[in-house]
């Protein structure tokens, strides 16, 4: 963000802007998130926007609204920003096939990301929400991960488990396992608070706090991360230790002792 | 240790005929033990001792091994555990944890299970023998149960062996808590909740286990010494009372050819049950092992330090103290507040539930004794099927031991299963009521059945499979006779007949007034032995009668 | 136990005959005892090439058992206490603990197996009978006993000094007195330890996560904090206690949709301020789930309404969680209005 920022303010960069703003209609600006959105690429955010408007309207404007200020069906999406939509739809969660059910689950992304980009640009266009973070933001570069092991346990554990196993909420609703998810849906997540998640803004969670968080994810709920002792069981804890132990522990031994208490086989069979 | 052997003079081993001195070493070694302890009475008795052999009589060995191997790796662990809630910081090699603060309990776990060789492997030794241990306990006290083999004369064994599932499950709680890891502060935080909610002296208690308040500096170092010695010492108390009894009672045998009350049949301790039962210590210490290498119990290090604001889904106890999370988790809020004081139900309930399902293990040989008024020794088991009502007493037990478990897990299931946690907790609380009646029905209906095929089998053979035909066209299976040995077999068990209450006038003809308590016992026999609650065994006649005919079908 | 005893011949018999004897097959009888069946021999003790083979098993046993602790040793000795391995289809472990763990297991399993397999093939399976003898001692020596414990009764006089009986029951029902009494100092009286917390009037809201106090710009609706007292450092010692009573769940719910009357007074532009500690036995109590304004606890799943004053609608908790009254001060920053009005965690006797 800040490298961006330093490139706007590059002299010709003004001149540039100025420009392609005098050649764009005033009306077509008016759609646009307030100053900060004038950038040098606007004909192509412009476009972006259009596209995304385009796919909105086909795959998401019969629950949300036409013009995303929500219906029965769906919430209103003014003010969500960029992130939450590039959350749900990458992950899968939008489009859902009801709105009746306790929970929308991951699933495999309907749209590409270029197209959800287009739809986030869009909806980030209707007002003011969080974007989409960067690499810089949720990379592991810089991250304390015992730290965020720390923040880990008091903010998100309660539901997620102490790795990021999940763990169950109310009336069938649930918090979701965390391993595998992309580092930048983790971000957006705590960012933006999807379905009955609370959101973490960076007044509450500081962007360093999160990303500790997710380097701490990554390092005990990867495909890589070491279980010393063997078996994880699912990192549930003692209910799946207490399985284990009366199915293979002590089914093991009994097993064991119905040979050791066996008649062995006689000379004549009788 | 047994008084059988009690006549043999005890000035045996310097009497004469006896050749000192040309014997070998080790003759000479047990010669000399023997003037000092005597122990050529106990071996007398015990060296030859017929054990029966059957996979269920092994249970209580498991139970003893895991004991044994807890004890050893127990004081291993003590040599680098630091029982002290001083606050530290973390600088070992473990890295999601570096910097962090936590007791000094959970460092020394820590480098027990990253720094010390082998400390891993001894830490998840223990902890999978400890719930093997108390799982152990627990399927040895069903078969003793469902077998009858709690009867006169072992009432008193059946009490230590409840006392030591009891202290075990107390003492694995005190060990697991003992890491000051976040799960197993959060069980104490129960705990605590729990002492409080007793009326009256609630509040004392709590400041005085905890030397304060919630969770002060104490009690770790109370829970440790409890967990390494006195429970442990109670308990190995208690382990060597119950073996001498064993001993002493010799062992119970199921129904056989040969086998009476009045003998015990099977193989001489020496040398084939020392094998069998010094080998299988083995087996379970290998098998143990093998666990311990390729699962791991307790990470915790991914639980982290405890925190009281601090916890993570799937907080549960070890599986041995899940029943009481399951009671806990489906109680109702209950709460009742009146003069300036506060009842809570909704904690003291299932309190005191948790001491009522335990207690009643207890209680049930006494009861079952009381309602047969059977003062004899009993040595032959019985199969479960033929004591329907005790099984289905026993079944009922467990359904509710399980259902609660379930409840105790609820979130867990909620999760995998993808149900309501809510609609988990309802099903718990119907089934708590519901759940162990049906089961009690069913068992004893399915027991019933059972009773009914053996008779038939006594009666009509056995079904051979082989299909004949017969002149006149039609199909029949040919049952073969049993063999004399599988007609006793199935024939040797007792059947009690419901007691009746007595006559209602006394000699002179007084009116005698009939106690609510032996027309309870008349009511509970009738349930126990009545015509709904077993199948007559065949008779001689019967047999003779249907035998005699069998030529003509 | 029990005053009834039912007499013997009312007692059912396993059989039709006397208890124990065993009886020869009995023509009229087909169901007695037919006694002990004689004993089969095993392959091992007719052949001797399957006795030997037996033999060989064992000791190929045991020298497994050798080469494993061997084994043992050698993991010990070279393999670093660090290292991971993957292993199919365990995962990635620790490779010490999986090689120990694995050859003393085999170590002692092989030692178990071998003994276990020389117990059924090779040493003698003849099956015998011991007899039992009654627990209960016979008449005569039961009347001795009695005896002798009347004469001892006796001779010791306790039974016609009574003063001597009594005082020395008394003396020791009283003697245990002073270990019970000793036990006193394990803690304080509760007093009114329950009922405080760190919180007073103008401290501070601090966020957890930051460390930083927190102005009502920084709680949006639908998010979730966690807040501590100002001045509370968990590197100082009785940090533990304060932050058990002390700890806070701060969310925003739009004054509108916020039922309770006192929830909304007390709250800062529906910002509101609960306790984090469950009414129930304790658990920090923290699933928020935004969209319904549900607090779960995830020990117990006591369900709390954070719109309305946070009363339980599910589960085992008895009331409500305590409500902090909150406000902001000169500098903006949100501050706390007074302690907890009622006890923070869970219900006591005492309580009221």
């Amino acid at each position: 963000m800040k490298k961006l920022s330093a490139r706007r303010r590059h002299p010709l960069a003004a001149l540039v802007v100025l420009l392609l703003a005098l050649a764009c209609t005033g009306g077509l600006y008016a759609v646009f998130a307030p100053a900060s959105k004038a950038q040098a690429d606007e004909t192509a955010q412009s476009l972006t926007i259009e596209e995304g408007k385009k796919l909105y309207a086909v795959g998401c404007a019969s629950c949300h609204g036409t013009g995303g200020q929500g219906t029965t069906d769906g919430p209103s999406l003014v003010g969500v920003g960029a992130a939450a939509v590039d959350f749900q739809v990458a992950t899968g969660r939008m489009p859902a096939a009801t709105s009746q059910a306790a929970q929308l689950p991951k699933k495999k992304a309907v749209y590409t990301q270029a197209e959800i980009d287009q739809m986030a640009a869009y909806i980030a266009s209707l007002g003011a929400g969080p974007a989409v973070p960067t690499e810089e933001q949720y990379g592991p570069e810089g991250a304390d991960i015992a730290k965020g092991g720390e923040l880990f346990r008091n903010n998100c554990a309660q539901c997620h488990n102490f790795t990021g196993k999940g763990g169950a909420l109310t009336h069938g609703k649930y918090a979701p396992d965390l391993e595998g998810v992309d580092p930048k849906h983790i971000y957006q997540a705590m960012l933006t608070g999807p379905q009955n998640m609370p959101s973490f803004p960076d007044g509450s969670l500081s962007e360093q706090n999160k990303k500790d968080i997710i380097a701490y994810v990554k390092t005990v709920n990867g495909d890589e991360t070491v279980s010393p002792g063997g078996l994880s069981l699912g990192g549930l804890g003692p209910v799946s230790e207490g399985l284990f132990a009366w199915i293979f522990g002590l089914g093991g031994m009994i097993a064991v002792a119905a040979w050791v208490a066996a008649r062995t086989a006689k000379a004549r069979k009788s | 240790m047994s008084t059988t052997t009690s006549t043999t003079n005890p000035s045996g081993a310097d009497g004469p005929g006896r050749s000192r001195g040309k014997a070998p070493a080790g003759e000479r070694v047990a010669d000399w033990a023997d003037g000092r302890l005597g122990i050529y009475s106990l071996a007398k008795a015990n060296m030859r001792k017929i054990f029966p052999d059957h996979w269920s009589f092994m249970l209580g060995e498991i139970c003893l091994y895991s004991f044994i191997i807890i004890i050893l790796t127990g004081v291993y662990l003590t040599l680098f555990f630091h029982p002290s809630m001083n606050e530290v910081v973390y600088h070992g090699s473990y890295v999601p944890m570096q910097g962090q603060l936590m007791s000094e309990a959970y460092k020394s776990t820590l480098d027990i299970s990253f720094d010390v060789r082998g400390g891993l492997l001894i830490r998840q030794l223990h902890h999978w023998a400890a719930l093997i241990f108390v799982a152990g306990m627990f399927v040895h006290m069903m078969r003793v149960f469902f077998t009858g083999a709690f009867r006169k004369p072992r009432e008193v064994n059946w009490l230590f062996g409840f006392l030591l599932l009891v202290l075990g499950m107390f003492t694995g709680f005190t060990g697991y808590s003992l890491p000051d890891d976040l799960l197993s502060g959060t069980g104490i935080r129960f705990t605590q909740g729990a002492v409080l909610s007793m009326p009256i002296v609630g509040t004392y208690l709590s400041m005085f286990i905890f030397g304060g308040e919630f969770p002060g500096d104490d009690f770790i170092a109370r829970f440790y010494s409890i967990h390494i010695l006195l429970l442990p010492g109670i308990m190995l108390g208690l382990v060597v009372a119950h073996l001498i009894l064993v001993f002493y009672h010799k062992h119970t045998q199921f129904a056989g050819p040969g086998k009476t009350n009045k003998n015990v049949v099977g193989m001489p301790l020496l040398p084939v049950y020392m094998a069998k039962a010094g080998g299988f210590f083995f087996l379970v210490f290998g098998v143990l092992c093998v666990v311990s290498a390729v699962a791991s119990i307790n990470p915790i290090w991914n639980i982290g330090p405890y925190r009281p604001d601090m916890v993570s889904t799937g907080a549960q106890p070890d599986w041995y103290m899940g029943f009481s999370e399951g009671l806990i988790r489906v109680m109702p809020g209950w709460e009742i507040n009146f003069w300036g004081h506060t009842l809570v139900l909704g904690v003291f309930i299932p309190l005191m539930i948790f001491g009522l399902v335990l207690g009643s293990i207890a209680l049930y040989p006494f009861i079952e004794s009381w309602v047969t008024g059977d003062k004899r020794e009993h040595h032959i088991l019985d199969r479960p099927r033929n004591a329907p009502t005790r099984t289905a007493f026993g079944v009922a037990w467990i359904t509710l031991y399980f259902l609660l478990l379930v409840g105790g897990g609820n979130d867990l299931w909620a999760t995998h299963f993808n149900l309501s946690i809510n609609a988990i907790t309802w099903f718990i609380r119907i089934g708590f009521f519901v759940g162990p009646v049906v089961a009690f029905i069913v068992t004893k209906r399915i027991c019933l059945g059972l009773q009914r095929r053996d008779k038939d089998k006594v009666l009509h053979g056995r079904e051979s499979g082989i299909i004949k035909r017969l002149p006149h066209g039609e199909f029949i299976e040919v049952h073969e006779p049993l063999s004399q040995e599988q007609l006793h077999t199935l024939t040797a068990h007792e059947q009690y007949k419901p007691a009746e209450i007595g006559p209602l006038v006394d000699e002179n003809g007084v009116e005698r007034k009939v106690k609510p308590l032996e027309k309870l016992r008349v009511k509970l026999s009738k349930g126990y032995y009545g015509e709904e609650s077993q199948i007559p065994k065949p008779t001689v006649e019967e047999y003779k009668e249907i035998t005699s005919g069998h030529g003509h079908h | 136990m029990s005053t009834q005893e039912t007499p013997e011949e009312k007692l059912p018999a396993g059989q039709d005959t006397a208890h124990g004897a065993v009886r020869v097959a009995d023509e009229k009888n087909p169901f007695a005892d037919p006694g002990l069946p004689p004993h089969e021999p095993r392959v091992q003790d007719v052949d001797e090439r399957a006795a030997k083979r037996s033999e060989r098993t064992v000791a190929l046993l045991f020298t497994l058992s050798m080469l494993a602790t061997v084994g043992f040793i050698a993991s010990f000795v070279t393999i670093p206490v660090d290292q991971s391995v993957y292993i199919f289809p365990i995962g990635h472990i620790n490779a010490l603990n999986f090689a120990l763990g694995m050859t003393l297991g085999i170590a002692l399993f092989a030692i178990g197996a071998g003994a276990v397999h020389w117990a059924r093939t090779l040493m003698s399976d003849q099956e015998t009978a011991d007899e039992r003898h009654p627990i209960a001692a016979p008449p005569e020596v039961r009347e001795k006993v009695m005896e002798d414990f009347r004469q001892g009764a006796k001779e010791s006089v306790i039974g016609r000094r009574k003063l001597i009986r009594n005082t020395m029951f008394g003396a020791l029902a009283l003697v245990p007195l002073s270990g019970v009494v000793l036990l006193r100092d394990l803690g304080p009286l509760p007093e009114t330890k329950l009922r405080h917390t760190a919180w007073k009037k103008g401290k501070l809201l601090v966020n957890m996560n930051t460390n930083e106090p927190m102005r009502p710009s920084d709680i949006i609706v639908g998010s979730l904090t966690f807040a501590q007292p100002e001045g509370l450092d968990p590197h100082e010692h009785g940090f533990m206690n304060e932050i058990a009573k002390a700890a806070l769940m701060i969310v925003r719910i739009q004054p509108e949709n916020i039922k309770d009357k006192r929830e909304l007074e007390w709250s800062h532009e529906g910002i509101v301020a609960y306790s984090k500690i469950c009414t129930h036995v304790g658990c920090p109590i923290s699933l928020y789930e935004q969209q319904t304004h549900h607090a779960l606890c995830p020990c117990h799943q006591s369900t709390f309404d954070l719109s309305d004053g946070a009363r339980v609608i599910f589960g085992p908790a008895g009331h409500a969680l305590p409500q902090l009254r909150i406000g902001v001060n000169d500098e903006g920053y949100l501050e706390a209005l007074g302690d907890f009005e009622e006890p923070v965690g869970p219900s006591f006797w005492e309580r009221g």
